[in-house]
């Protein structure tokens, strides 16, 4: 499993068709409890570095911002019932799958992102 | 520049996020976060650190008619042992701060403050008080802790039996393990429960004592943020939220804690007239949440901003405060702007949840 990151916390699994799209483990710690989520549409386009929805904790809303480009194939409908799946599960809860190609290149390797002096 | 409550290490070595709040670092939530430090206190009892809060002394034969001068409620039948909130404001009926006065004796006030005021607030009461008194800004000689909760009385009776019976009294020179404490039965959370105020040097052991001996029932040390999600859910005012310095208390809707009949009050003639923006309550119909500075819509157009808003652990619902013109304050069914999202709200009567 090739799981690359951006350095806003958003990772997605490079080596899987359709790519699964989450938030990481020091996403979730930081934003604190998560309370809602808000979802893109299936059959939205979704572009590198920019928005697809947000992140809500009590604390504070965070947008999420997509590793690819692509077309939203499935959303993960079971997050607007239970939020707090991404605050047990981070890597192993996915948001969004997404059909299109990820730039490696412009992605940081999971070795990297987690050595990162991250804020 | 941020100071530290004398609980700083405390909140260190539990693991709290430290934030900075009103002049202090302050936890914002401890481990377990926020959610279930807030349902602690809604189910069994939280303890939070308030020792930021400001304390300002107002005694002599002018102590009473100077609160009545300046603060919006009548303290005239105010007895000994009894606590009592207003609106300190100017001559414009605007609010300075809101607080609590405590009346410790015959022409013994405490004046209790937001920590973010205390500067402005007594220099405010130095520069506006009039006649025979003696004043003085005792904040750094204070330490308080919130016990609050269903379990709050339970935990406290562990330690003693000298507890203030009535809500808004409270009893001077309870000994709890030693120290010395005023035990007030108030609170900013919508539950039963106390503010216990001892001296500076003794806050680290209080706390302590209280966290030890509350821990087998389920209390949980509480940070800022379950502070804000318990008092909205309450439909209690925060300073610099629902309160400031160009607000009134009949804005606010605190009619209640506003007193005009009463001779001599700074602010009669500016809060006999009309509002210029009301307080509402909303409850999100849609799924979301509307933070500060949402705007809020009416038909279409734009009457009104969000001051507080959240997901509301207990109702599981977005909620939120805000201020609309007038006009609108009758109607039911409201449009609010989320980056970009209109979600429809409904305006419900405050508070959001009563125990």
């Amino acid at each position: 499993m090739k799981r690359l990151y951006l350095p806003s916390h958003e990772w997605v699994l490079a080596d899987q068709a359709p790519h699964a799209v989450g938030i990481s483990d020091h996403a979730q710690h930081a934003l604190g409890d998560i309370v809602f989520v808000v979802l893109p549409a299936v059959g939205d386009p979704v572009t590198q570095g920019e928005r697809f929805g947000d992140v809500e904790s009590v604390k504070a809303v965070s947008e999420l911002i997509s590793p690819l480009s692509g077309k939203v194939v499935a959303v993960n409908e079971a997050l607007l019932s239970a939020p707090e799946t991404l605050n047990q599960d981070p890597l192993g809860t996915w948001i969004i799958q997404v059909e299109g190609t990820v730039n490696e290149a412009s992605l940081i390797d999971e070795a990297t992102y987690l050595a990162m002096d991250k804020d | 520049m941020d100071k530290h409550t004398p609980l700083f290490a405390e909140h260190e070595a539990l693991g709290a996020t430290m934030v900075p709040f009103g002049g202090f670092i302050m936890p914002i939530q401890y481990p377990k976060g926020i959610l279930t430090e807030h349902k602690a206190v809604r189910e069994k009892a939280g303890l939070f650190d308030v020792s930021h809060m400001g304390e300002l002394t107002l005694k002599g034969p002018d102590a009473l008619a100077n609160l009545n001068r300046l603060i919006s409620n009548d303290f005239t039948d105010l007895e000994i042992g009894k606590v009592r909130y207003g609106i300190l404001v100017r001559a414009d009926g605007t609010a300075v701060d809101d607080l609590l006065v405590y009346k410790r004796n015959v022409e013994d006030y405490l004046i209790v403050v937001n920590a973010s005021n205390t500067d402005k607030d007594d220099a405010y009461f130095q520069a506006n008080l009039k006649g025979h008194y003696a004043y003085a800004n005792a904040s750094a000689d204070y330490g308080q802790i919130a016990l609050q909760g269903p379990m709050a009385e339970f935990i406290l009776r562990l330690l003693t039996d000298r507890i203030p019976e009535a809500y808004y009294s409270f009893i001077e020179n309870v000994t709890i393990s030693g120290i010395s404490t005023l035990v007030s039965r108030t609170g900013y959370t919508g539950e039963d429960g106390f503010e216990l105020y001892c001296a500076a040097k003794d806050t680290v052991k209080l706390w302590k004592v209280l966290l030890e001996t509350g821990a087998p029932y389920g209390l949980e040390p509480c940070g800022l943020g379950a502070r804000d999600t318990l008092r909205l859910e309450a439909g209690m005012p925060l300073y610099g939220h629902e309160l400031n310095d160009e607000t009134t208390p009949i804005e606010a809707g605190l009619k209640f804690f506003t007193k005009l009949e009463k001779p001599d009050f700074i602010a009669t003639e500016a809060l006999s007239q009309s509002p210029k923006k009301r307080r509402i309550g909303l409850r999100l119909i849609d799924r979301g949440i509307a933070r500060e500075g949402s705007d809020i819509y009416f038909n279409g157009q734009c009457i009104g901003k969000v001051t507080s808003g959240t997901m509301s652990p207990t109702l599981g619902q977005g909620i939120a405060m805000g201020y609309v013109s007038p006009e609108v304050f009758s109607e039911t069914l409201f449009e609010l702007d989320v980056r970009g999202r209109r979600l429809k709200a409904e305006k419900v009567k405050l508070p959001f949840y009563k125990k």
